[in-house]
């Protein structure tokens, strides 16, 4: 047995950890873009992309995302796609993040006085520009706290890569507690390096929402 | 896609769906209960408990829970400690949800007006009785539709407990690929299966809680 002294676990776990930072960027970047996409659908005039829209958060919302990560990663070879673990964990966070933050956005939609849509009208500005210049601004603003919330729980969700054999921060927590046999210290270290990337988004989220309630 | 394999798989994917649906029945009423425990603590206790159940939340929810379940199922034996998978699963999953529950209970709790208790104190009634009678059922009712809500996420995280080899509907998913080499197939029917449940799921808390607490769930 290899003799590992604190350092060096704390050292190959902040070296991992490089990965789950990595990985919950691109999922958040990704799934922002691709929940702008989908929130167009959901809140378009078009009865059938409503429902569209509406069908894809739901199956998202509706069943665990490790089944998601399992179906990106056995399903795309079937279309002859060779993948990497990276790449369906990727995909796979991308697609379930987008459904959450589509639907956290329409929250937002939802929120805002019929009103403004009327003075965008008035005002002779077409769909999307009035989309563009009036009712997403306002949106985004008024639901910036779920979001940032939301970036917690997709941070937390990157775990569940380490199923598919994504190399992050639990994968690497598994190998070193298979070494050390040590499952105190390793999962404990674990948990405090989440918790510090967790907490202060969780506190900036709550001073967000306080300010929001104030206004 | 080939799906020759399922007739005889349907059996082995039912006992996974009842070992799942066991898992977030006992995670329900433990998990509620605690949270009603840790909420009232939260606002009556002593300050040294209050700070602990803040903590706790604090702790429980900027973690993932697949290393809450290892640090549990891993951890607990160095103490002398040895849960069964399934034990240790319950044991994670409800101290998972009463964490988020907290806050939600407490939110119920705080919604209540306090009008409410001075009434009840002025009618002769003991604090408990205030707190078990005259609180706790108008909170529960304001708090019904965000209980629901976290009822059905917890059921779907509880996919990740066949990772300490507890045979509920994904650890029965992982078998039945690895005997029939359908990967896509296998896993794309069980997540049919699981959002068939958190449907279903959804629809019985809602009608229930209608019946029950007279709950505008939407």
């Amino acid at each position: 047995m290899i003799e590992f002294t604190l350092w060096d676990i704390v050292r190959n776990l902040l070296l991992a950890t490089r990965w789950t930072v990595l990985l919950s960027l691109a999922a958040f970047v990704g799934g922002a873009l691709v929940g702008m996409a989908v929130l167009f659908f959901r809140i378009s005039k078009h009865k059938w992309s409503r429902r569209l829209a509406s069908g894809y958060i739901a199956l998202f919302q509706g069943t665990p995302l490790l089944m998601q990560l399992f179906l990106m990663f056995f399903g795309l070879p079937m279309l002859g796609l060779r993948i990497e673990p990276w790449t369906a964990a990727v995909l796979g966070l991308t697609f379930f993040a987008s459904a959450y933050l589509a639907e956290i956005w329409r929250s937002g939609v939802d929120a805002l006085p019929r009103g403004q849509w009327d003075a965008g009208a008035s005002l002779g500005l077409h769909y999307l520009q009035e989309l563009r210049l009036i009712i997403l601004p306002q949106a985004f603003s008024i639901t910036r706290a779920p979001t940032v919330g939301f970036l917690v729980q997709l941070i937390k969700s990157t775990a569940l890569t380490s199923i598919i054999g994504f190399e992050e921060l639990v994968r690497t927590s598994n190998a070193i507690n298979n070494a050390t046999f040590e499952p105190f210290k390793v999962y404990g270290l674990v948990a405090l390096i989440f918790f510090l990337m967790c907490f202060p988004l969780t506190q900036y989220a709550r001073s967000l929402e306080k300010r929001a309630a104030a206004r | 896609m080939a799906f020759a394999w399922l007739p005889g798989a349907l059996g082995d994917i039912a006992h996974g769906a009842a070992t799942t649906i066991l898992l977030i029945a006992v995670t329900t009423l433990a998990g509620t209960l605690l949270s009603i425990l840790g909420a009232a603590g939260r606002r009556n206790g002593p300050v040294l408990l209050r700070h602990a159940i803040a903590w706790y939340v604090e702790v429980m929810r900027n973690t993932p829970f697949l290393v809450q379940l290892f640090f549990i199922f891993f951890g607990l034996p160095s103490l002398g400690i040895r849960l069964d998978p399934i034990l240790a699963a319950m044991l994670a999953m409800t101290l998972n949800m009463a964490a988020y529950t907290i806050e939600i209970v407490g939110a119920g709790l705080d919604a209540v007006p306090g009008g409410q208790t001075e009434a009840a104190l002025a009618l002769g009634l003991r604090p408990r009785q205030v707190f078990i009678k005259i609180v706790l059922p108008q909170a529960l009712k304001i708090i019904y539709p965000a209980l629901t809500s976290q009822i059905v996420i917890m059921m779907l995280e509880s996919a990740v407990v066949s990772q300490i080899a507890v045979r509920e509907l994904t650890y029965e998913a992982d078998m039945l690929q690895a005997r029939t080499f359908r990967s896509f197939e296998t896993y794309f029917v069980v997540t049919l299966v699981y959002l068939a449940m958190s449907m279903a799921l959804r629809r019985l808390l809602v009608t229930g809680g209608r019946r029950a607490l007279g709950a505008g769930v939407s």
